[in-house]
This record gives structure tokens, C-alpha cells and sequence, in this order.
């Protein structure tokens, strides 16, 4: 299994998981993060003080799938968060040793 | 391509950031997360109800980086993340199969 | 003069006006500090509405309107015995409960500039001492008749001198003393919530209406005029800071909307029963821009006023209090004086500057001296570990936001 990280404009969240839903995907953790990269922050006032905002809001998909699904899912994500204009994100898929589902117990694929 | 995953005090956030810029780090990824370590936590107390937090607010820093430039990366925010009180933090690294960058489309070392 | 029921239930809803006015401070403020400050600042800002309010009644009302002193009163009427008569057309105590609202927010305005690091305990004992020592005296001054410089025939209608030239200054003196925040010039301290300074500006803008049309301490003429001025002023104020801000910065800011309209009813204050016309518009668009510049004075003395209480409370009292030398009109208030500009000559304006210069340095000496004494005996200040870990959690173990 593989663990697939996905940071993408916060907009394309929903574009991302119907397009993941549709290849059979069943579930996905996301989180709200603040990303950092070419696409620059902007700058904030505050009475005269100026804040360089490095970070700008990002949210991050997670799913582990099966090594068949990778190239599919890791495709289908790239496709669908696509924007075209800089900071559209990044995509990175890490090797996943072991995967339990809590409720069951059951392990490896069959816990996908 | 490794993935390199730090925990650290929220304060040393900008300073951590700053210094990965200037060692030529182009993109990472921060989010607010809360850790639970040797620091321990404390105690709050609501109308006489004491409540014990074990967990403390962290940022939680991503950033994949070419095999070459992973001890650096390491190197650079131990240093800047360390105030030599308990409840620094953690990093660890990680190896990353497959890497997409979504707007282009380019894959490998080209897409960090 | 008997006792008039609609000036007293004038003076009554006004002293609730007031009143809600510290809880809208608290607002302004905790959205502007640190989420893991909040706490503290809401707290330092609400404890007033308690120890300054036993401190009152207990001495402070007597202290600033008993006996016949030109500088502090007695204690004659200590726990307010024998303030059940009448002043002027309504009950003295209606006129007691509306001047503590007043002695509970003046010290609250101070923790503006020392947010983040005041440890609890010190900041309580800092209230107090200091409504004892600077706010009681200087309430004597500026507003019992026996007052020197009431007698002196400067006019403060609503605490330009004796509100917010006396904290605005006293915030300087406790700055000079508990030193800037950790980090601070290097660590970015954005405000953490600005939607909730928004709430408290509006809580402000609401209360000021008690505030300085129930200085008229009737229902008449004179607290209409005050009522339409501080709006105004308020307005003018947003406008100005507005205008300053866009031109410098390039942004009109929420933030700045917010601190644009309190300057300008902050330099109303002093004068908002004394003049007319178009004389608010003109204080409170001259306090707008001038206090949006003020903000340069700190970053030039690398003083962390945290929150600007120099740049909107002490440049917008003085403001306020010397324009008054200006804009003054008899014809408003006959009770008042002629300003420069109403064929008055500089006898006001001279007078509004020995006000203010005296509230400054009697206000600026005493505190530092409290402060000082304060951070020898039990600290002033939290210790860095508390100040990193936040206010909420270090002094009073709780936090705003639950994850």
C-alpha cells in the first residue's frame, strides 16, 4: 500500500473527491494547512505594520491505497486539482508498511 | 526523494521558514497540530473542573527534498528549532516514491 | 434646583452605557493580541469592573468629590455614607454610580500597551494603586468644583485630560518599566481576531454616547448637542484614520476603520458638550490622521505599546483637550468658555495646556514610581515560560479555544 499526500488549492477540495469517489476511492482524511512555494504569500497591515504572510491556505488530502490504485488515484487527483496557475500544489506518494482497520481488525488491502 | 517531516514549537515557525529560504528551500507545507511528548502537558481549570492537557499546540512542517539535499534540510532546522527546552520537537524523514507537481505535470526531482 | 426625574433617568441609563463600554474594550483589545493572550486581556479588562468598582465606593468617591481640598477630597464620605442628597437636578447617587463607570474603564485603557506580559496578581495591585495615587486626585482636579483646575476655568466635559491623557501617559510610564514582549520586532504579532475588535469598536462607539452626553448630567440641549458630536467625531475620525492609512499604506483597513473612529471620539471627549457646528467633524477628521501618524512614535523609541494606547489615547486626549482651546462656544453651552476661535482670545487654550501638561507629568511620574515599586517587590512581569506558553494558560489556567 501507499500513502498518497496531496496538497492542493482549498476550491479544488470537492473536485478532488468526486473525481476520487468516481475511480472507486472510499476514503480520504483532509486537514487545513498553510503552504508555503513559488506562488509567493502577499503582505498584511496592520495599523502601519506590515506582515510578510508566507503561508497561504492550502488543504491537504490524504489517502492510503493499494499499489494497483496508485498511478491511478496520484492521476486522477493531478487532473482534477488543476488550475493551471501557480500554487496549484503538489502530489507525493510514500511507501506504507503496514494498514489496519480499527473497527475489524482487518489488515493490508482488505484494509484500504 | 525524501519526505522530510518536522514537529516544533509554533513560535520558531518564522525563523525555521526563514532559514529553509535562505538554503534555497523553495516550498513546505505547516500545519497547527497538537503533540503530546515529554514536555507534558497542564492543567485547566473551569469552575473547580480541572482538566488535564496533555496535548500542547505544535506546527507540524512538510517538505519533500532531493536525496542530496535531505541532511542539510535536517541539519538546518534542528538548529533553528532548538531553544534547549524541553518540548523542541521531533523530524523525521521518509521515502517518497512519486512526486507530481500539478500544475506542469512534471514528475521527479523537477516537480520540487 | 429640585430633583428632575429625566435627568436622573438620563444619568442612570448613561451610567449602564458607560459601564458596557469595559467589556467592549476588552473586545477591541483581545482581538488584537495573541490567541494564547486573549484570556488575559479580557481578564485584566473585566477585573477592573470589580476591584475598581469596591475601590470606589469604598474611598475613591470621596476622595475625588468629598471635602473641600483644591487636590484630593477626605474620606468623609467613605462607603458612600451621606451620599444620599441631591446634585444638581438629580440623586447624588445617580451622579456616584456614573463616575465609578468612569474609574472602572480608565485604568482598563492602560493594559492596551502592556499586553501579553502584565503577570495577574502585579496587575491587580497596579489598578489599584493607581486609581488610588493618579486617578482619584486627578478626578478632583479636573471635576469637583473645588478642583484646581476646574477652578482654573479649563474645561475636560467628558475626561480628555483626566480619562485619556492620564492612562495614555501612565501607559508609557508602565512600558518604560515591564520592557517590550518577547520577540517582539522580530516575531510577526499580527491581531489574532479582528472580527472581534469590530464587536468591542461598536460595544465602544455605543457606550461613548453615555459616556459623554451623560456628562451633561441632564436631559437637555447640551446632551443632544454632545450625542450628535461624538457620533460625529466617531465618523470624522474613521474617515480621517481612513484617508491617512489608504495615502501611506495603500490599504483602508478594518483595523483602521476600528481605531480611526475611537481617536476621534476619543479627542471629542473633552469637548463634546462644549462646542457645535461643524467644530466635531473638524476634531474628530484632525484626530483620525493625526493619531494614525502617532503609531510612527513607537517603532522610533523601539517601545512596544503593544496596542497603541500612546498614539490613540494620549495623542487623541491631548488633541481633543487643546482643540478645545480652539473650538469652544458659549453660544453651545453657556456654561462653558469661548475658544480662540469664538472671540474667546488664548485664556482657554492656555488653561487646556496647563491641563493637560500637569495631568502628563503628575500622571507620568506617579505611575512610573507605582510600576517601578510593583516590578521590585513581586514583578511586574511573567516569566519568559509563561510568556511563551500565553497569558491564558500561565495566569489563569484556561484557554480560549478549545481544539
Amino acid at each position: 500500500m501507499k500513502l498518497i499526500t496531496a496538497i492542493i488549492k482549498p476550491f479544488k477540495l470537492d473536485d478532488v473527491k468526486d473525481a476520487l469517489k468516481a475511480i472507486g476511492v472510499t476514503g480520504m482524511t483532509v486537514t487545513e494547512v498553510r503552504g508555503f512555494g513559488r506562488q509567493g504569500g502577499h503582505t498584511e497591515t496592520y495599523r502601519g505594520a506590515e506582515y510578510k504572510i508566507d503561508f497561504v491556505p492550502k488543504v491537504s488530502v490524504e489517502t492510503v491505497v493499494s499499489d494497483a490504485q496508485v498511478d491511478a488515484v496520484v492521476d486522477a487527483i493531478a487532473s482534477a486539482a488543476h488550475s493551471e496557475k501557480i500554487g496549484d500544489g503538489k502530489i507525493w506518494v510514500v511507501d506504507v508498511e503496514r494498514l489496519i482497520r480499527i473497527r475489524t481488525g482487518e489488515e493490508g488491502d482488505h484494509a484500504v | 526523494m525524501r519526505l522530510v517531516t518536522a514537529v516544533i514549537k509554533p513560535f520558531k515557525l518564522d525563523e525555521v521558514k526563514d532559514a529553509l529560504k535562505a538554503i534555497g528551500v523553495t516550498g513546505m507545507t505547516a500545519t497547527e497540530v497538537r503533540g503530546f511528548g515529554r514536555q507534558g502537558g497542564h492543567t485547566e481549570t473551569y469552575r473547580g473542573a480541572e482538566y488535564k492537557i496533555d496535548f500542547v499546540p505544535k506546527v507540524r512542517l512538510e517538505l519533500v527534498v532531493d536525496d542530496a539535499q535531505v541532511d542539510e534540510v535536517v541539519d538546518t532546522i534542528a538548529s533553528t528549532a532548538a531553544t534547549d527546552k524541553i518540548g523542541d520537537g521531533k523530524i523525521w524523514v521518509t521515502a517518497v516514491d512519486r512526486i507530481v507537481r500539478i500544475r506542469t505535470g512534471e514528475e521527479g526531482s523537477a516537480a520540487i | 434646583m429640585g430633583l428632575d426625574t429625566g435627568d436622573t433617568a438620563w444619568v442612570l441609563i448613561s451610567a449602564a452605557l458607560v459601564l458596557f463600554m469595559t467589556p467592549g474594550l476588552a473586545l477591541f483589545y483581545g482581538g488584537m493580541v495573541r490567541s494564547k493572550h486573549v484570556l488575559g486581556m479580557l481578564m485584566q479588562n473585566i477585573f477592573a469592573m470589580g476591584i475598581i468598582s469596591v475601590l470606589w465606593s469604598a474611598v475613591g468617591y470621596s476622595l475625588a468629590f468629598g471635602g473641600s481640598g483644591r487636590f484630593i477630597g477626605d474620606f468623609s464620605l467613605a462607603f458612600l455614607n451621606g451620599a444620599d442628597g441631591i446634585t444638581g437636578t438629580i440623586p447624588t447617587m445617580a451622579f456616584v454610580a456614573f463616575q465609578m463607570m468612569f474609574a472602572v474603564i480608565t485604568p482598563a485603557l492602560i493594559t492596551g500597551a502592556t499586553a501579553d506580559r502584565l503577570k495577574f496578581a502585579s496587575y491587580a495591585v497596579l489598578i489599584a494603586a493607581w486609581a488610588l495615587l493618579v486617578y482619584f486626585p486627578v478626578a478632583r482636579w479636573v471635576w469637583n468644583s473645588n478642583g484646581w483646575i476646574f477652578q482654573m476655568g479649563a474645561l475636560d466635559f467628558a475626561g480628555g485630560a483626566a480619562i485619556h491623557i492620564n492612562a495614555g501617559i501612565a501607559a508609557l510610564a508602565v512600558v518604560l518599566v515591564i520592557g517590550n514582549r518577547i520577540g517582539h520586532g522580530s516575531e510577526p504579532m499580527p491581531p489574532h481576531n479582528l472580527p472581534t475588535t469590530i464587536l468591542g469598536t461598536g460595544i465602544l462607539w455605543f457606550g461613548w454616547m453615555g459616556f459623554n452626553a451623560g456628562s451633561a448630567l441632564a436631559a437637555n440641549g447640551v446632551a443632544a448637542q454632545a450625542v450628535v458630536n461624538t457620533h460625529l467625531a466617531a465618523a470624522a475620525g474613521m474617515l480621517g484614520w481612513l484617508i491617512a492609512e489608504r495615502k501611506q499604506a495603500g490599504h483602508a483597513t478594518t483595523l483602521g476603520a476600528a481605531s480611526g473612529a475611537v481617536a476621534g471620539l476619543v479627542a471629542i471627549t473633552p469637548c463634546a458638550g462644549f462646542v457645535g457646528g461643524a467644530s466635531p467633524l473638524i476634531i474628530g477628521a484632525v484626530a483620525g490622521a493625526l493619531c494614525y501618524l502617532a503609531l510612527g512614535i513607537k517603532a522610533r523609541l523601539k517601545l512596544d505599546d503593544s496596542l497603541d494606547v500612546i498614539a490613540v489615547h494620549l495623542v487623541g486626549g491631548i488633541i481633543g483637550t487643546v482643540l478645545l482651546g480652539l473650538f469652544a462656544d458659549t453660544g453651545v453651552n453657556d456654561g462653558g468658555a469661548d475658544g480662540l476661535f469664538y472671540g474667546g482670545g488664548v485664556e482657554l487654550l492656555v488653561d487646556q495646556v496647563i491641563a493637560a501638561v500637569s495631568v502628563l507629568i503628575y500622571s507620568f511620574v506617579v505611575t512610573y514610581v507605582i510600576a517601578k515599586v510593583i516590578d521590585r517587590t513581586m514583578g511586574l512581569r511573567v516569566d519568559s515560560n509563561d510568556e511563551r506558553a500565553g497569558l491564558d494558560q500561565s495566569q489563569h489556567s484556561e484557554s480560549a479555544y478549545q481544539a
